[in-house]
């Protein structure tokens, strides 16, 4: 990590950015505001500070007893400038115009954990700031979500189910916690592995960079609880051939975990299913096309599973779905980084991000912009299932409930 | 240890140069905090190593905190000296292995919640930093050119959209000769104000014909040096036992021989060159985020009067169906993609230079090559214009300049 002590003086935008800007605090608001202000213009959304109790905002349909939940982690993090700001809007067509029109949009969740990818997936997950090696294959300390909502609701182990993008993240289903923890996680599958078995292991330089843009050249041994292979084919109803011909029309792994996703929710039909997207974090490889291209292909696959949540007998009228960043990436003006490349900083722009809920009861079009953190995710979830998450640190988002 | 109990002698290992400024200067080093100290410390090793502009710097900056009395130095440092550090990182050997040292701090002050809290102190000490030792103005006004786009043969998407507002956008460039124009405006700079380290010619292909007096550094050229590095690391990956932090002390380790770049006859450039590699994040793959970061480098680190950076195509990212069937023995290049690259790295380059003392003068140059797109932005030229007059690239520098 950049040492601040190598900083060079501010750039006037960077002086002009502190200046409106005091505290982190803030910056985070200022960030907020301009989200709002964006969604407002572009997408015509309603403010949820000030709406009318009938009328202007439809709510959806109330959320039924057999109720699901899927969460997208907007994989990587991107920043306003390439996503929300009026130059950005252009990469996520489908938020703007197919899911945020449905959605309650939250402007400005802030994460004040740590901002590696594992551990902060995690974080969300646990709804506590976890403080594990981001590279470590350890599980989560506190329980996750998933074994709040096994033990809570006493649902079998094909009702939670995580895909992972890569191996680094194979202990995210159950924590180390022994109150929960083994037995009572969720299933992990990461594709590539998957993928990797059922092309017996073609492993070069290529595939070690797609495991993990965090450290391109390192991709964690696995170990824990993932699923066998052999098991999880049958279950998903997969040849081998058929998968790996499949994989051949597809162009990122981002795509190939959403083709395993959307099996899933065909053959098993979790109640609590979550995807972590990673496309997006191509762009520690400092490339701008392609970080541009991660933002577009993830935009289009978060509307993909929307669709099938649509579509699907099991899934329509009765799930939620939550999109969110783990956290964002580095502004232009922060000398101690270098820009959309890494999220070393810890600036406000790498830890102010956003959330959209799309559902069952949950509002339509409108945007709010109170403070929340990415730790509220948990507590939301299992305000909605009906399971406590009694070790958390967040509060149930009530905008929503 | 702790600063207070540093000995000349622990800096035995250090090199000559690096070794005679710690301890000429080691009283005030002993009163540093162990959260300020090794950072300073991770400068300093490389002092041999570092350009002018670097060693300047750090000298100034030891004499700022010299000249500090206990109670100034109490409010430049106390906030930085109320950070919280573990046992362990007090045993760590930070006299040596100063960089490890401030990774492994960096993952307590998260791992602690006080990255926050570090992060404001640190700013707060660089600015008064920066205000108590800013360096000079540059003799003459800098000047950045980033040309953009080799091999793009027509291109649709609007270029120089974030640079736009701070100069003139010219549409009508004449673009013949353009790249010598270029190297020829560089190397009159080079030969009338000949300092070291001041006149850059960075390309992320092969170095076009250049004029000596220009510092070359080139993606090409690095060849040999890349395919080093890659087998080292696949090496060291397969090792049992191996992780990231691991990897990353084995990278900071190496020298300029074990990637082949000890034929360098200049150690400083050599040192430069091999950083590049091992310190930026896929500078090893792409050559667009190797010309973005070398220009980076080379204006923070030399701080020089001319930085000329020249994009090249990079490999294409290689699709899923070529994974899985193997690698493919021919590279194929991805020039719209390296276009929207070498875009967003211009704009990245004007911001680096502007970091520089001076910037108010400084000028800046971006250009399509081969097309009639430039934008230039400098005292000269007013902001937010465009231009549809017809105009070769040497008129474009003289007017934003001028």
């Amino acid at each position: 990590m950049d040492s601040p002590f190598s900083m060079k003086s501010p750039t006037r935008s960077d002086q002009e950015l502190m200046r409106k800007s005091a505290s982190p605090r803030e910056l985070s608001q200022n960030l907020a505001w301009n989200r709002r202000e964006f969604l407002r213009t572009a997408a015509g959304v309603t403010l949820g500070a000030s709406i009318s109790p009938a009328g202007s905002v439809f709510r959806a349909p109330a959320f039924p007893k057999d109720k699901k939940v899927v969460v997208i982690t907007f994989g990587g993090g991107a920043r306003d400038q390439e996503t929300f700001a009026p130059e950005g809007q252009e990469n996520i067509p489908h938020l703007m115009r197919e899911l945020i029109p449905q959605a309650s949009f939250f402007t400005q969740v802030v994460n004040k954990g740590i901002l590696g990818h594992y551990v902060a997936t995690a974080s969300l997950a646990t709804g506590v700031y976890e403080t594990f090696n981001n590279f470590a294959a350890t599980p989560p300390e506190s329980p996750t979500v998933f074994e709040y909502f096994r033990k809570d609701l006493k649902r079998p182990a094909s009702d939670a189910w995580v895909v992972a993008p890569s191996n680094g993240f194979n202990r995210i289903g159950e924590s180390s916690h022994r109150l929960y923890g083994p037995g009572l996680g969720a299933r992990v599958i990461l594709p590539k592995h998957l993928l990797t078995a059922a092309t017996s292991g073609e492993k070069d330089y290529e595939h070690l960079l797609r495991d993990n843009y965090e450290t391109p050249l390192y991709a964690p041994e696995l170990s824990g609880n993932n699923f066998e292979m052999k098991q999880l084919a049958e279950l998903l109803q997969l040849s081998m051939g058929e998968f790996k011909n499949h994989a051949l029309t597809l162009s990122s792994p981002d795509e190939l975990s959403i083709y395993i996703a959307r099996q899933l929710m065909r053959q098993v039909a979790p109640s609590l299913l979550w995807i972590t997207l990673h496309d997006i974090d191509i762009a520690h490889a400092g490339a701008y096309s392609l970080y541009v291209d991660g933002i577009r292909r993830t935009d289009r696959l978060c509307a993909e599973i929307w669709k099938t949540i649509e579509s699907e007998p099991e899934y329509a009228g009765k799930t939620s779905l939550f999109i969110l960043p783990d956290f964002g990436r580095d502004s232009d003006e922060d000398s101690g980084g270098n820009g959309f490349q890494h999220h070393r900083t810890g600036d406000a722009l790498s830890r102010t991000t956003w959330m959209m809920a799309l559902g069952p009861g949950i509002r339509q079009n409108v945007v709010y912009d109170r403070a929340m953190q990415s730790t509220d995710l948990v507590p939301t979830i299992g305000a909605k299932m009906g399971f406590s998450p009694i070790l958390c640190q967040g509060q149930p988002i009530q905008e929503i409930l | 240890m702790l600063p207070s109990e540093l000995k000349p002698e622990h800096f035995s290992n250090y090199p000559p140069l690096a070794r005679k400024l710690v301890t000429d200067n080691i009283a005030v080093l002993r009163v540093l905090p162990l959260s300020v100290l090794p950072s300073m410390l991770r400068e300093a090793i490389e002092y041999d190593y570092k350009f002018p502009a670097e060693r300047k710097a750090l000298e100034r900056e030891i004499a700022n905190l010299q000249g500090l009395t206990t109670e100034q130095r109490k409010g430049w440092l106390g906030d930085l000296a109320q950070i919280q550090l573990s046992a362990a990182l007090e045993k760590f050997d930070w006299v040596n292995l100063p960089g490890q040292f401030v990774e492994q701090m960096s993952a307590h002050l998260w791992a602690t919640h006080q990255q926050d809290a570090y992060r404001r102190a640190a700013m707060d000490y660089g600015n008064k930093l920066q205000a108590a030792t800013a360096a000079a103005s540059p003799a003459i006004p800098r000047v950045g050119v980033s040309v953009i786009g080799q091999g793009v043969a027509v291109s649709a998407a609007p270029l120089f959209r974030k640079l736009r507002t701070h100069g003139v956008y010219y549409t009508r460039v004449i673009p013949e000769n353009g790249l010598e124009q270029v190297l020829d405006f560089a190397s009159a700079r080079a030969k009338v104000h000949a300092e070291p380290y001041a006149h850059w010619y960075i390309d992320g292909g092969q170095a076009s014909v250049y004029d000596p007096a220009l510092m070359s550094v080139s993606y090409q050229a690095l060849q040999p040096a890349r395919a080093a590095l890659s087998a080292k690391m696949q090496k060291e990956i397969e090792t049992p036992g191996m992780g990231p932090e691991n990897l990353r002390t084995v990278m900071a380790r190496l020298r300029p021989a074990d990637l082949k770049l000890d034929k360098i006859a200049d150690p400083v450039l050599a040192r430069f060159q091999m950083k590049l590699l091992t310190e930026g994040s896929g500078t090893q793959i792409f050559s667009t985020t190797f010309a973005q970061w070398a220009a980076r480098e080379t204006w923070r680190r030399a701080q020089p009067l001319t930085v000329v950076v020249r994009f090249a195509p990079r490999q294409r990212q290689r699709p899923m169906n070529e994974l899985l069937y193997g690698k493919k023995e021919i590279v194929e290049l991805d020039p719209e993609g390296s276009l929207v690259d070498g875009d967003m790295g211009a704009y990245y380059n004007w911001i680096n230079q502007q970091r520089l003392p001076g910037a108010e003068q400084s000028a800046f140059v971006a250009w399509f090559e081969g097309h009639n797109e430039a934008v230039a932005i400098g005292p000269g030229v007013p902001r937010g214009t465009v231009s549809n007059t017809p105009a070769d690239l040497k008129q474009i520098l003289s007017w934003a300049v001028s």
